[in-house]
Protein backbone atom coordinates (compact mmCIF):
# COMPACT_ATOMS: atom_id res chain seq x y z
CA UNK A 1 0.00 0.00 0.00
CA UNK A 2 1.67 3.03 -1.38
CA UNK A 3 -0.49 5.65 1.45
CA UNK A 4 2.32 5.24 4.25
CA UNK A 5 -0.44 6.45 6.91
CA UNK A 6 -3.58 3.68 6.89
CA UNK A 7 -6.72 4.94 7.97
CA UNK A 8 -8.05 2.43 10.44
CA UNK A 9 -5.18 1.22 12.74
CA UNK A 10 -4.16 -2.29 12.71
CA UNK A 11 -6.28 -2.71 16.45
CA UNK A 12 -9.30 -1.71 14.81
CA UNK A 13 -11.89 -3.35 13.16
CA UNK A 14 -13.27 -0.57 11.57
CA UNK A 15 -13.15 3.54 11.28
CA UNK A 16 -16.37 3.44 13.49
CA UNK A 17 -14.82 1.91 15.90
CA UNK A 18 -11.46 3.97 15.46
CA UNK A 19 -13.47 7.20 15.66
CA UNK A 20 -14.62 5.88 19.22
CA UNK A 21 -11.95 5.22 20.71
CA UNK A 22 -10.74 8.37 20.04
CA UNK A 23 -13.51 9.89 21.41
CA UNK A 24 -13.55 7.86 24.23
CA UNK A 25 -9.96 8.61 24.78
CA UNK A 26 -10.63 11.95 25.11
CA UNK A 27 -13.77 12.08 27.26
CA UNK A 28 -11.94 10.67 29.96
CA UNK A 29 -9.19 12.84 30.11
CA UNK A 30 -11.95 15.63 30.24
CA UNK A 31 -13.27 13.67 33.10
CA UNK A 32 -9.82 13.97 34.53
CA UNK A 33 -10.17 17.91 33.70
CA UNK A 34 -13.55 17.96 35.70
CA UNK A 35 -11.80 16.44 38.47
CA UNK A 36 -8.71 19.09 38.35
CA UNK A 37 -11.13 22.06 37.87
CA UNK A 38 -13.21 20.91 40.54
CA UNK A 39 -11.37 21.22 43.18
CA UNK A 40 -10.50 24.72 42.64
CA UNK A 41 -14.53 24.81 42.18
CA UNK A 42 -15.02 23.46 45.51
CA UNK A 43 -12.44 25.07 47.20
CA UNK A 44 -13.71 28.75 45.65
CA UNK A 45 -17.05 27.88 47.14
CA UNK A 46 -15.75 27.45 50.51
CA UNK A 47 -14.07 30.67 50.46
CA UNK A 48 -17.39 32.00 49.57
CA UNK A 49 -19.17 30.99 52.04
CA UNK A 50 -17.27 31.95 54.94
CA UNK A 51 -16.00 35.57 53.59
CA UNK A 52 -19.32 36.16 51.19
CA UNK A 53 -18.83 39.98 51.68
CA UNK A 54 -15.33 39.66 50.65
CA UNK A 55 -15.64 37.69 47.76
CA UNK A 56 -18.49 39.97 46.73
CA UNK A 57 -16.17 43.05 47.09
CA UNK A 58 -13.22 41.38 45.12
CA UNK A 59 -15.83 40.60 42.12
CA UNK A 60 -16.44 44.27 42.50
CA UNK A 61 -13.19 45.26 41.17
CA UNK A 62 -13.54 43.08 38.31
CA UNK A 63 -15.07 44.77 34.85
CA UNK A 64 -17.88 42.46 33.78
CA UNK A 65 -18.21 43.88 31.21
CA UNK A 66 -14.60 42.92 29.98
CA UNK A 67 -15.16 39.58 31.28
CA UNK A 68 -19.07 39.76 29.06
CA UNK A 69 -16.79 40.44 26.28
CA UNK A 70 -14.32 37.52 26.49
CA UNK A 71 -17.28 34.95 26.99
CA UNK A 72 -18.96 36.32 24.00
CA UNK A 73 -15.40 35.85 21.76
CA UNK A 74 -15.10 32.28 23.33
CA UNK A 75 -18.20 31.62 22.13
CA UNK A 76 -17.47 32.93 18.74
CA UNK A 77 -14.34 30.49 18.98
CA UNK A 78 -16.29 27.53 19.75
CA UNK A 79 -18.09 27.89 16.54
CA UNK A 80 -15.71 28.04 14.42
CA UNK A 81 -14.18 24.94 16.02
CA UNK A 82 -17.37 23.29 15.27
CA UNK A 83 -17.46 24.59 11.78
CA UNK A 84 -14.42 23.20 11.16
CA UNK A 85 -14.68 19.66 12.60
CA UNK A 86 -17.78 19.94 10.11
CA UNK A 87 -15.48 21.12 7.28
CA UNK A 88 -13.27 18.04 8.28
CA UNK A 89 -16.05 15.76 7.97
CA UNK A 90 -16.73 16.80 4.76
CA UNK A 91 -13.47 17.05 3.49
CA UNK A 92 -13.26 20.66 2.38
CA UNK A 93 -9.33 21.57 3.52
CA UNK A 94 -9.15 25.07 2.40
CA UNK A 95 -12.46 25.49 5.10
CA UNK A 96 -10.84 23.65 7.82
CA UNK A 97 -7.90 25.85 7.18
CA UNK A 98 -9.45 28.92 7.67
CA UNK A 99 -11.71 27.81 10.28
CA UNK A 100 -8.64 26.37 12.50
CA UNK A 101 -7.02 30.09 11.75
CA UNK A 102 -9.89 31.79 12.80
CA UNK A 103 -10.52 29.39 15.87
CA UNK A 104 -6.49 30.72 16.81
CA UNK A 105 -7.23 33.71 15.91
CA UNK A 106 -10.52 34.55 18.53
CA UNK A 107 -8.27 32.16 21.21
CA UNK A 108 -5.65 34.96 20.78
CA UNK A 109 -7.80 38.19 20.89
CA UNK A 110 -9.48 36.06 24.44
CA UNK A 111 -5.36 35.80 25.99
CA UNK A 112 -5.05 39.25 25.02
CA UNK A 113 -7.55 40.27 26.78
CA UNK A 114 -7.27 38.29 29.77
CA UNK A 115 -3.41 39.50 30.15
CA UNK A 116 -3.03 43.18 28.99
CA UNK A 117 -6.48 44.23 29.54
CA UNK A 118 -7.13 42.79 32.71
CA UNK A 119 -4.55 40.71 34.52
CA UNK A 120 -2.06 44.24 33.63
CA UNK A 121 -4.15 46.47 34.72
CA UNK A 122 -5.64 44.55 38.29
CA UNK A 123 -1.00 44.40 39.27
CA UNK A 124 -1.00 48.30 38.57
CA UNK A 125 -3.90 48.29 40.54
CA UNK A 126 -2.37 47.07 43.41
CA UNK A 127 -4.99 43.92 43.22
CA UNK A 128 -2.54 41.06 42.53
CA UNK A 129 -1.26 39.43 45.99
CA UNK A 130 1.84 38.65 46.99
CA UNK A 131 3.45 41.02 44.37
CA UNK A 132 1.75 44.28 44.51
CA UNK A 133 -1.42 44.06 46.59
CA UNK A 134 -2.12 47.75 47.86
CA UNK A 135 -6.08 47.49 48.62
CA UNK A 136 -6.87 48.68 51.86
CA UNK A 137 -10.55 48.12 52.50
CA UNK A 138 -12.45 46.43 55.17
CA UNK A 139 -11.48 42.11 55.21
CA UNK A 140 -8.63 42.97 52.88
CA UNK A 141 -6.75 39.55 53.71
CA UNK A 142 -10.09 38.14 52.59
CA UNK A 143 -10.48 40.13 49.95
CA UNK A 144 -6.66 38.91 48.88
CA UNK A 145 -7.74 35.37 49.07
CA UNK A 146 -10.70 36.07 46.46
CA UNK A 147 -7.95 37.95 44.55
CA UNK A 148 -5.75 34.26 44.99
CA UNK A 149 -8.84 32.15 43.58
CA UNK A 150 -8.91 34.74 40.42
CA UNK A 151 -5.51 34.67 39.09
CA UNK A 152 -5.11 31.00 39.56
CA UNK A 153 -7.95 29.75 38.31
CA UNK A 154 -8.26 32.57 35.14
CA UNK A 155 -4.48 31.58 35.22
CA UNK A 156 -5.13 27.38 34.44
CA UNK A 157 -8.15 28.06 32.34
CA UNK A 158 -4.97 30.50 29.98
CA UNK A 159 -2.68 27.56 30.08
CA UNK A 160 -5.26 25.47 28.84
CA UNK A 161 -5.85 27.56 26.35
CA UNK A 162 -1.88 28.50 25.46
CA UNK A 163 -1.88 24.40 25.12
CA UNK A 164 -5.27 24.59 22.81
CA UNK A 165 -3.83 27.29 20.53
CA UNK A 166 -0.58 24.50 20.65
CA UNK A 167 -2.90 21.71 19.62
CA UNK A 168 -4.78 24.40 16.83
CA UNK A 169 -1.04 24.92 15.31
CA UNK A 170 -0.07 21.29 14.61
CA UNK A 171 -3.61 20.47 13.31
CA UNK A 172 -3.07 23.57 11.33
CA UNK A 173 0.42 22.18 10.00
CA UNK A 174 -1.58 18.29 9.12
CA UNK A 175 -3.94 19.70 7.50
CA UNK A 176 -1.65 21.66 4.84
CA UNK A 177 0.15 18.79 4.53
CA UNK A 178 -3.43 17.15 3.61
CA UNK A 179 -3.37 14.59 5.95
CA UNK A 180 -7.11 15.10 6.95
CA UNK A 181 -10.17 13.50 4.94
CA UNK A 182 -13.60 12.98 5.09
CA UNK A 183 -12.32 9.25 6.21
CA UNK A 184 -9.58 10.63 8.43
CA UNK A 185 -10.52 13.55 10.77
CA UNK A 186 -10.16 11.76 14.40
CA UNK A 187 -7.52 14.44 15.16
CA UNK A 188 -9.48 17.17 14.69
CA UNK A 189 -12.54 16.35 16.60
CA UNK A 190 -10.97 15.11 19.84
CA UNK A 191 -9.05 18.63 19.61
CA UNK A 192 -12.55 20.35 19.20
CA UNK A 193 -14.19 18.71 22.27
CA UNK A 194 -11.13 19.89 24.27
CA UNK A 195 -11.65 23.19 22.63
CA UNK A 196 -15.10 23.64 23.81
CA UNK A 197 -14.22 21.94 27.22
CA UNK A 198 -11.89 25.15 27.99
CA UNK A 199 -14.93 27.20 26.87
CA UNK A 200 -17.48 25.50 29.08
CA UNK A 201 -15.09 26.28 32.12
CA UNK A 202 -15.35 29.55 31.29
CA UNK A 203 -18.74 29.62 31.26
CA UNK A 204 -18.52 28.75 34.94
CA UNK A 205 -16.04 31.16 35.61
CA UNK A 206 -17.43 34.01 34.04
CA UNK A 207 -20.41 33.98 36.76
CA UNK A 208 -18.28 32.76 39.74
CA UNK A 209 -15.79 35.73 39.41
CA UNK A 210 -17.17 38.58 37.85
CA UNK A 211 -20.69 38.89 38.36
CA UNK A 212 -20.88 37.51 42.42
CA UNK A 213 -20.47 41.76 42.82
CA UNK A 214 -21.74 43.17 40.07
CA UNK A 215 -25.54 44.22 41.75
CA UNK A 216 -24.09 46.40 43.89
CA UNK B 1 -23.23 3.02 10.24
CA UNK B 2 -20.32 5.84 10.36
CA UNK B 3 -20.10 9.29 12.31
CA UNK B 4 -23.12 11.50 12.78
CA UNK B 5 -22.38 14.57 10.49
CA UNK B 6 -24.41 17.92 12.64
CA UNK B 7 -26.07 20.45 9.92
CA UNK B 8 -24.38 23.72 10.44
CA UNK B 9 -28.06 25.36 11.29
CA UNK B 10 -27.58 23.69 14.62
CA UNK B 11 -24.90 24.72 15.03
CA UNK B 12 -25.66 28.61 14.55
CA UNK B 13 -28.84 28.44 16.92
CA UNK B 14 -26.95 27.09 19.47
CA UNK B 15 -24.32 29.75 18.75
CA UNK B 16 -27.10 32.29 18.88
CA UNK B 17 -28.45 30.80 22.17
CA UNK B 18 -25.49 31.02 24.02
CA UNK B 19 -24.82 34.35 22.62
CA UNK B 20 -28.51 35.37 24.18
CA UNK B 21 -27.95 34.12 27.71
CA UNK B 22 -24.51 35.31 28.34
CA UNK B 23 -26.38 38.38 27.46
CA UNK B 24 -29.21 37.89 30.19
CA UNK B 25 -26.68 36.06 32.63
CA UNK B 26 -24.82 39.31 32.37
CA UNK B 27 -27.69 41.64 32.70
CA UNK B 28 -29.61 39.77 35.54
CA UNK B 29 -26.09 40.17 37.99
CA UNK B 30 -26.59 43.80 38.09
CA UNK B 31 -30.06 43.29 39.58
CA UNK B 32 -30.13 42.68 43.17
CA UNK B 33 -32.44 39.29 43.95
CA UNK B 34 -30.22 38.27 47.25
CA UNK B 35 -28.64 34.62 47.31
CA UNK B 36 -31.38 34.01 44.13
CA UNK B 37 -27.86 36.20 42.03
CA UNK B 38 -25.72 32.97 41.67
CA UNK B 39 -28.67 30.15 41.85
CA UNK B 40 -30.14 32.25 38.32
CA UNK B 41 -26.18 32.43 37.10
CA UNK B 42 -25.43 28.81 38.03
CA UNK B 43 -28.74 27.58 36.53
CA UNK B 44 -27.71 29.31 33.51
CA UNK B 45 -23.73 28.08 33.13
CA UNK B 46 -25.24 24.36 33.48
CA UNK B 47 -28.08 25.16 30.55
CA UNK B 48 -24.93 26.70 28.57
CA UNK B 49 -22.78 24.26 29.32
CA UNK B 50 -24.93 21.58 28.59
CA UNK B 51 -25.89 23.33 25.30
CA UNK B 52 -22.36 22.78 24.07
CA UNK B 53 -21.83 19.57 25.62
CA UNK B 54 -24.74 18.14 23.65
CA UNK B 55 -24.29 19.69 20.06
CA UNK B 56 -20.76 20.96 19.99
CA UNK B 57 -19.36 18.05 21.35
CA UNK B 58 -21.57 15.48 19.30
CA UNK B 59 -22.96 14.09 22.96
CA UNK B 60 -26.36 14.15 21.34
CA UNK B 61 -25.13 11.71 18.50
CA UNK B 62 -22.21 10.05 20.00
CA UNK B 63 -22.57 6.64 22.02
CA UNK B 64 -23.98 6.64 25.35
CA UNK B 65 -20.68 5.55 26.79
CA UNK B 66 -19.92 9.06 26.45
CA UNK B 67 -22.25 10.39 28.31
CA UNK B 68 -21.47 7.87 31.08
CA UNK B 69 -17.78 9.25 31.63
CA UNK B 70 -19.33 12.70 31.55
CA UNK B 71 -21.96 11.79 34.05
CA UNK B 72 -19.49 9.51 36.08
CA UNK B 73 -17.43 12.92 36.33
CA UNK B 74 -19.48 15.28 36.88
CA UNK B 75 -21.11 13.16 39.77
CA UNK B 76 -17.80 12.38 41.24
CA UNK B 77 -17.40 16.30 41.63
CA UNK B 78 -21.02 16.71 43.06
CA UNK B 79 -19.40 14.04 46.41
CA UNK B 80 -16.66 16.51 46.30
CA UNK B 81 -18.28 19.84 46.64
CA UNK B 82 -21.36 18.09 48.55
CA UNK B 83 -19.45 16.52 51.72
CA UNK B 84 -17.15 19.46 52.01
CA UNK B 85 -20.02 21.81 52.07
CA UNK B 86 -21.67 18.97 54.56
CA UNK B 87 -18.40 19.81 56.72
CA UNK B 88 -17.99 23.34 56.47
CA UNK B 89 -21.57 24.37 57.07
CA UNK B 90 -22.31 22.30 59.92
CA UNK B 91 -19.30 23.34 61.74
CA UNK B 92 -20.53 25.28 64.55
CA UNK B 93 -18.79 26.84 67.69
CA UNK B 94 -18.02 24.86 70.82
CA UNK B 95 -21.16 26.76 73.21
CA UNK B 96 -20.79 26.28 76.57
CA UNK B 97 -19.89 23.59 78.96
CA UNK B 98 -23.53 22.53 80.81
CA UNK B 99 -22.26 21.47 84.81
CA UNK B 100 -22.22 17.91 84.30
CA UNK B 101 -19.72 18.81 81.32
CA UNK B 102 -17.55 20.86 83.18
CA UNK B 103 -17.62 18.14 86.32
CA UNK B 104 -16.74 15.38 83.50
CA UNK B 105 -13.39 17.87 82.76
CA UNK B 106 -12.23 18.32 85.72
CA UNK B 107 -12.25 14.76 86.62
CA UNK B 108 -10.23 13.76 83.39
CA UNK B 109 -8.03 16.27 84.67
CA UNK B 110 -7.47 14.50 87.79
CA UNK B 111 -7.34 11.31 86.48
CA UNK B 112 -4.75 12.24 83.78
CA UNK B 113 -2.25 14.25 86.18
CA UNK B 114 -3.70 12.60 89.44
CA UNK B 115 -3.35 15.91 91.33
CA UNK B 116 -5.86 17.50 92.96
Amino acid sequence: MPNSHAIVAEQFDDREQQHEAASLGMWIFLGTEIMFFGGLFAGYTVYRNLYTTAFEAGSHLLNAKIGALNTAVLICSSLTMALAVHAAQTGKRKRLMGFLVSTMVLGGVFLYIKFILEWLHEYRDGLAPGLHFTYSGPQASHVALFFCFYFLMTGVHALHMIVGEGIMTVLLIMAWRGKFSERSHNHIEIAGLYWHFIDIVWIFLFPLLYLLGAHF
Amino acid sequence: MSEHIASRKIYYFVFGSLLVLTLLTWRIAYIDLGAWNMVVALFIAIFKAGLVATFFMHLRWSASIMRLVLFAAVFWLAILITLTMGDVLTRHAVTKPQPWQASTTISRTVAVTGQR
